[in-house]
């Protein structure tokens, strides 16, 4: 593993864009919840992977914090629900992806008392074994929350080399978005405890909490929060500068370390795992309160939002629900994007609801979107390639792309587009780059073509089962050589004893002659 | 709820092709008020007639071509085309040789190659190296800057001059067809004198040409505003002073007496000009900043050699047009490594 440092001096990552962030309209007001909607509804599959196995019917009454799936593998991630109330349908809901998509969900009525029951959870995780802590958060339904809803179980649990340090990402560089600033400035001693139990299910020595330089003061109550704690962990606030896309996991990770995540491997590779910070306060919650994930925090903002604001919201609340509780619209809305301006997903209908991975509700009016200029052909001007945070070649892979030429596209590394969004962002001519290169990587996927990520992935892993096969044959020899050398040392005593025994009876032989 | 369902990102772009475009014509103003003071009001007379002519053929092959006028017409490519072109012969040049300049710029350079974005020679060089083989004589006949001569043409006697050929009456011919500063440069050398013996004639100043020298300043100027707006990046200015500074010092140490000073070099001619508006020109130029970093070093040592070796005084324009035939090839050969991959690796 390479040598190097966590935080101690900060590194540049290659392109990207300082963008106007907006994100103080919608940090006005405090956290407050939203209202209680009168139908919940919650797709199944809430996170990357396939979805759990259904354990309730319809009809059924549950309890808030009851599981209405169960996962059986590190991939799937269960869902509770997320208040008391009634069962009332199990059918296919609308999603935000793919937008105007649909796929199987519960539909629950609250029953307006929002009676929890606890799930199991240790009397003391401290003295808690790392597996279990994990077993914990996995049937607690823990996925990433920053947005990309990754089971986390799975990023904890692999057969990874040594974990070094825990990084929680609070650098959400997207404008408008501020959920975790948010979260950050209410829960902080959250955010401290969930990395403390965070770090000892993945045995990290040291945990660095990396924030933006324009939250300032997020950085006092961290640190006071970190020193209200007992220090079993080290854990250090780090500021880096906002540049959008930092928040990436691997930008951050260069940020933080100089070390680029290798396109083929993971930030366990390189003995880290990065977790978003509202991830670690749902860790909190789970372990120490016995709540599984529920809620988040929402940022409900834009141009066309009323009162822009965040808001603690039951998944499955619908995306109407919330806009009303924002206020309602400044006016007609052109288009509500779950997620930031760069690289949201658009939706296709505000009944789509609020999942695990649901940051940010973003509505913007006709004005906002509206282009000065018809597309026009590449003028090669590099402005693409100079904000590339993958150091792509933006206007070549395009250029192929738009000739239908996918191969060369791949072997350009377009499955190393990470669609941050800024080289389509800084285009003169217009051209939405980042729809080519997502059309291009589904084409490459359609054709069965493996991406040359994929095929990495494959030799990496078939390299591990020869590893594990190898260190298993290893074993095998050595518990062979250990028998053989008892059995040869059992042997060798047998002889002995024989030996013994000869002499013995010899010697018994003459006295017992001698005697009868 | 009627909503739009549109890839990110969701904003739209920073700018537009337009924009970029009328920043480079802004960042021309200050050279052109220069080039007005030191040679009088010609070049404004080229400047509208090559963008009437480079709007006219612009309209007419997009027409060709079925494209729609407007988006293309009103992006100022063929504006910036025209003005670049214009700067660039001399201010009385007669009508005829804007006419065949762009003719050769936007209809066969840019317009048969697919219009904006697909030509592979930087259309304004293209123009003006058609008209220099063209016109030998009409592009040979600079004026001399103000201080030296009489009195500089009023814009009577520079429109009729432009519109019929002839020059006013009142002027000699000779203080017309002056020698530029490289030119005479070019034949002291030739005729074994020596560069400080050339350099005490009033046409040069304290670095270039008389007038020249303030005129590049000027445009370095405009850009070093067109660097701080963006619109271009520092790899390429910065590769053609820094190339031409490198190589013609040496050059200068080693035999002051036939080659020009560094300095000089760059204060002659267009390279200034080259450096920050020509060789720039994102379309036929390098799209990678290493290739750029290549491309405008290539434009500096060809520029000397012509200089230095070539048959014209000043190369800028065979310079820019060489380099553009190896931009292809540069880009391909400078692609950056991508994040993530091992060094040493390029796709
Ligand atoms: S930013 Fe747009 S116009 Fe410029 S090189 Fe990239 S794709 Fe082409
Ligand atoms: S979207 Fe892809 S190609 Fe564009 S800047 Fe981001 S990583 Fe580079």
């Amino acid at each position: 593993m390479a040598d190097f440092d966590i935080g101690n001096q900060l590194h540049r990552f290659p392109g990207g864009l300082k963008l106007r962030h907006h994100k103080q309209i919608a940090c006005r007001e405090p956290l407050r919840p939203a209202p209680l909607p009168s139908r919940l509804v919650l797709p199944l599959a809430q996170h990357q992977g396939p979805a759990g196995e259904l354990l309730v019917e319809v009809g059924d009454r549950v309890a808030g914090g009851q599981p209405l799936t169960r996962a059986r593998g590190d991939r799937e991630v269960p869902i509770h629900a997320p208040t008391s109330g009634t069962v009332v349908g199990l059918d296919d809901v609308e999603v935000a992806w793919p937008p105007g998509g649909r796929a199987p969900g519960v539909l629950l009525e609250p029953d307006g008392e929002d009676r929890f029951d606890r799930s199991d959870r240790p009397a003391d995780w401290k003295s808690e074994a790392p597996d279990a802590l994990i077993e914990c958060l996995r049937t607690g339904g823990l996925a990433g929350l920053g947005g990309a809803m990754f089971p986390t179980a799975a990023k904890l649990r692999g057969p990874f080399p040594p974990i070094r340090a825990l990084i929680l990402n609070g650098s959400e560089c997207e404008p408008y978005i501020s959920c975790d600033e948010m979260l950050m400035r209410e829960r902080p001693a959250a955010i401290v405890e969930g990395a403390r139990i965070l770090a000892r299910a993945i045995g990290a020595e040291e945990v660095v909490i990396a924030i933006e330089d324009q939250m300032g003061a997020v950085r006092k109550e961290l640190n006071a929060a970190i020193r209200a704690t007992d220090p079993d962990v080290p854990v250090r606030v780090v500021q880096v500068t906002t540049i959008y896309p930092e928040g990436g996991e691997k930008q951050l990770i260069q940020v933080l370390t100089g070390q680029e995540v290798p396109h083929d491997g993971l930030p366990q590779d390189l003995g880290l795992v990065c977790l978003n910070v509202a991830t670690a306060a749902a860790a909190r919650d789970i372990v120490v309160d016995g709540r599984p994930v529920v809620e988040r925090i929402v940022t409900v903002s834009g141009p066309g939002i009323a009162r822009p604001c965040n808001l603690v919201a039951r998944l499955g609340t619908p995306v109407a629900a919330l806009i009303e509780a924002a206020g309602g619209t400044t006016g007609p809305i052109d288009r509500l994007v779950l997620g930031g301006p760069m690289s949201g997903l658009p939706l296709a209908s505000d009944r789509v609801t609020i999942t695990k991975g649901s940051n940010c509700i973003l509505a913007l009016r006709q004005e906002d979107t509206a282009r000065r200029q018809p597309v026009m052909p590449c003028i090669n001007c590099g402005e693409c390639v100079r904000v590339c945070p993958a150091s792509l070649l933006p206007q070549t892979l395009f250029k192929h792309l738009a000739a239908e030429d996918y191969e060369e596209a791949r072997d350009l590394n377009l499955f190393d587009c990470i669609e941050c969004g800024c080289c389509a962002h800084v285009c003169p001519s217009h051209i939405p780059l980042v729809d080519h290169y997502r059309h291009g990587k589904g084409v490459l996927r359609e054709r069965g073509i493996e991406d040359a990520r994929a095929e990495l992935a494959r030799a990496r892993f078939e390299a591990r089962e020869q590893r594990l096969t190898e260190r298993e044959a290893e074993r095998q020899r050595k518990r062979e050589q250990r028998e053989r050398k008892l059995r040869d040392a059992d042997a060798a005593k047998d002889e002995v004893r024989a030996a013994i025994e000869r002499a013995r009876a010899r010697a018994r032989g003459g006295s017992t002659g001698d005697g009868e | 709820m009627n909503l739009t369902v549109a890839g990110a990102p969701h904003l739209p772009p920073i700018t537009t092709v337009g924009a970029v475009m009328r920043q480079v014509l802004y960042a021309l103003v200050p050279a052109v008020v220069a080039h007005v003071w030191f040679f009088g009001p010609g070049i404004l007379f080229q400047i509208t007639l090559a963008v009437a002519f480079a709007l006219g053929f612009e309209a007419a092959m997009l027409r060709l071509r079925r494209v729609a006028l407007r988006p293309f017409l009103t992006d100022c490519s063929a504006i910036v085309t025209a003005v670049l072109f214009a700067l660039s012969v001399p201010p009385l040049a007669p009508w005829w040789v804007a006419l065949t300049g762009m003719l050769f710029a936007i209809v066969i350079a840019k317009q048969l190659y697919g219009g904006l974005g697909h030509n592979l020679f930087n259309p304004a060089m293209v123009g003006l190296a058609a008209v220099i083989i063209a016109f030998p004589i009409d592009l040979s006949q600079w004026l001399a800057p103000r201080s030296l001569s009489a009195g500089l043409p009023g814009v009577w006697e520079s429109a009729v001059a432009i519109f019929t050929g002839r020059l006013p009456d009142p002027m000699s011919w000779d203080a017309i067809s002056q020698a530029t500063p490289l030119d005479a440069l070019k034949t002291g050398v030739a005729e074994n004198r020596m560069v400080a013996e050339i350099r005490d004639a009033p046409i040069f100043g304290d670095f270039g040409g008389l007038g020249w020298e303030w005129i590049a300043n000027f445009y370095a100027l405009g850009g070093f505003w067109l660097l701080y707006r963006r619109v271009i990046s520092w790899h390429v200015p910065v590769a053609v002073i820094g190339t031409t500074i490198l190589v013609s010092t040496p050059m200068w140490l080693i035999g002051p007496d036939i080659n020009p000073s560094p300095l000089q070099h760059v204060f002659s001619g267009a390279l200034v000009f080259a450096a920050f508006f020509i060789a720039t020109d994102p379309v036929s130029g390098c799209g990678t900043m290493r290739g750029r970093l290549l491309f405008g070093a290539g434009v500096a040592l060809l520029t000397l050699a012509i200089r230095r070796f070539g048959g014209y005084p000043d190369g800028v324009a065979f310079a820019v047009l060489l380099m553009n035939m190896a931009a292809p090839m540069i880009d391909r050969l400078t692609r950056p490594r991508t994040f993530g991959h091992p060094r040493g690796e390029r796709p």
